[in-house]
């Protein structure tokens, strides 16, 4: 769901869930003093919520691409199905590992509504760099946005770079 | 002794067939399986080692029960630990020719004399890619015997290779397997590839 819901629905039920009101959040809040909502930890949690997806899409992809025999074989050999995934499974679809981390911590980056919702806008806590571009075109300071969005295009930009340079020239994105 | 009754449905372009095999393999002894092709002569052979489960059936290894469907009995493939030779290599592409056999085994002089029967200590540090198809396939089969398998099951084992290389390997694999008392089963389609080396056949055909 998280893939197809609007990042703002998706901040608004994580809020609702995270509220130390109710539910999950108040059960938090109450027995281990833990505040979810317009913190950083939070913001932390509800990203990887939305982002867990765009990892483990492509990397169930790419071990549904490996040969069945590759595990049968580790299997005859005498090894657990965890030795296999560790030491035959895991090193096969490295590329399609270190690509969709990549990409998915690029995404994450990136991300507007669910932060927005979770996180708000406290400076110096939740205030993530997307959110500052925003905050900065809202009250015209456009030197700022462009000082914040510049910083955010060279780290994205260097991410897909090293994404190539990982994969040897041989990088395919983790969504074909 | 090992002795095979068992009963496999079988996915075919028209329909179903039943693989339905009853068959006993005696100790030290070499097995040919031949049949046509579609006939389910790997599926027999991964049936054996525990990769595929049929419907019914029962396979008992000297006193030991492997697998007996009315008991709901089915032992791992890693319990039964049988020596596996896969039509496809089934080689792992992140490792070099040495570290298949150490992921194998941890004992050396063994792997050392592997790699002589093979005639692979030259490529000790080639990952598959750069093995041609008959150095591939060599390493299937020394990474399936690495293991000291009291019975090894081989699919279409020499099909890659030529025939001086086929004889050589034949030779060295047959001292290992009189040294180790191995049960051998092997599938082959060439009539004449295996003539004298097997002491039984099997024909699969399915119903």
């Amino acid at each position: 769901m998280p893939l197809v819901l609007p990042p703002s629905v998706l901040g608004f039920y994580l809020l609702m869930a995270f509220s130390p009101r109710q539910g999950i959040g108040q059960w938090l809040h109450n027995t281990f003093d833990i505040q979810l909502v317009f913190s950083f930890k939070g913001l932390i949690l509800a990203s990887i919520i939305y982002s867990m997806p765009f990892m483990i899409g492509p990397i169930k992809s790419a071990l549904q691409q490996l040969p069945l025999s590759l595990s049968q074989a580790s299997y005859t050999l005498g090894k657990s199905e965890r030795q296999t995934f560790i030491r035959v499974l895991l090193p096969n679809i490295r590329a399609s590992v270190l690509t969709a981390a990549i990409l998915t911590f690029a995404h994450t980056l990136g991300e507007f509504g669910v932060v927005l919702m979770i996180g708000g806008n406290i400076p110096g806590v939740t205030r993530v760099a997307s959110i500052a571009v925003y905050n900065s075109v809202e009250i015209m300071d456009y030197h700022a946005a462009n000082i914040y969005s510049l910083i955010l295009f060279c780290i994205t930009f260097a991410m897909v770079i090293s994404v190539f340079v990982f994969n040897k020239y041989k990088a395919k994105s983790p969504l074909e | 002794m090992i002795t095979v009754d068992i009963e496999k449905k079988l996915k075919a372009y028209r329909g179903q067939q039943v693989l339905k095999i009853t068959a006993e393999f005696a100790d030290r002894s070499i097995t040919k399986i031949y049949g046509p092709s579609g006939a389910g002569k790997t599926t027999f052979l991964k049936i054996i080692a525990g990769l595929i489960d049929p419907e019914k059936g029962k396979i008992t290894v000297d006193d030991t029960v492997w697998l007996d469907t009315d008991s709901k009995i089915s032992l791992s493939p890693q319990k039964r630990k049988v020596g596996f030779v896969f039509q496809n290599y089934a080689l792992f592409p992140n490792m070099t020719v040495k570290q298949h056999l150490e992921y194998a085994t941890d004992n050396t002089p063994w792997i050392n004399r592997l790699l002589a029967i093979g005639k692979l200590e030259t490529f000790t540090e080639h990952k598959p890619e750069y093995l041609s198809g008959g150095q591939q396939q060599r390493l299937s089969i020394l990474r399936a015997m690495a293991i000291k398998p009291k019975l090894l099951l081989m699919d279409e084992p020499f099909s890659a290779l030529d025939p001086k290389m086929k004889s050589e390997i034949i030779t060295g694999l047959k001292s290992l397997w009189d040294e180790l008392g191995t049960t051998v089963a092997i599938v082959s389609h060439n009539p004449q590839e295996l003539e004298g080396l097997t002491a039984q056949e099997i024909e699969i055909d399915p119903v």
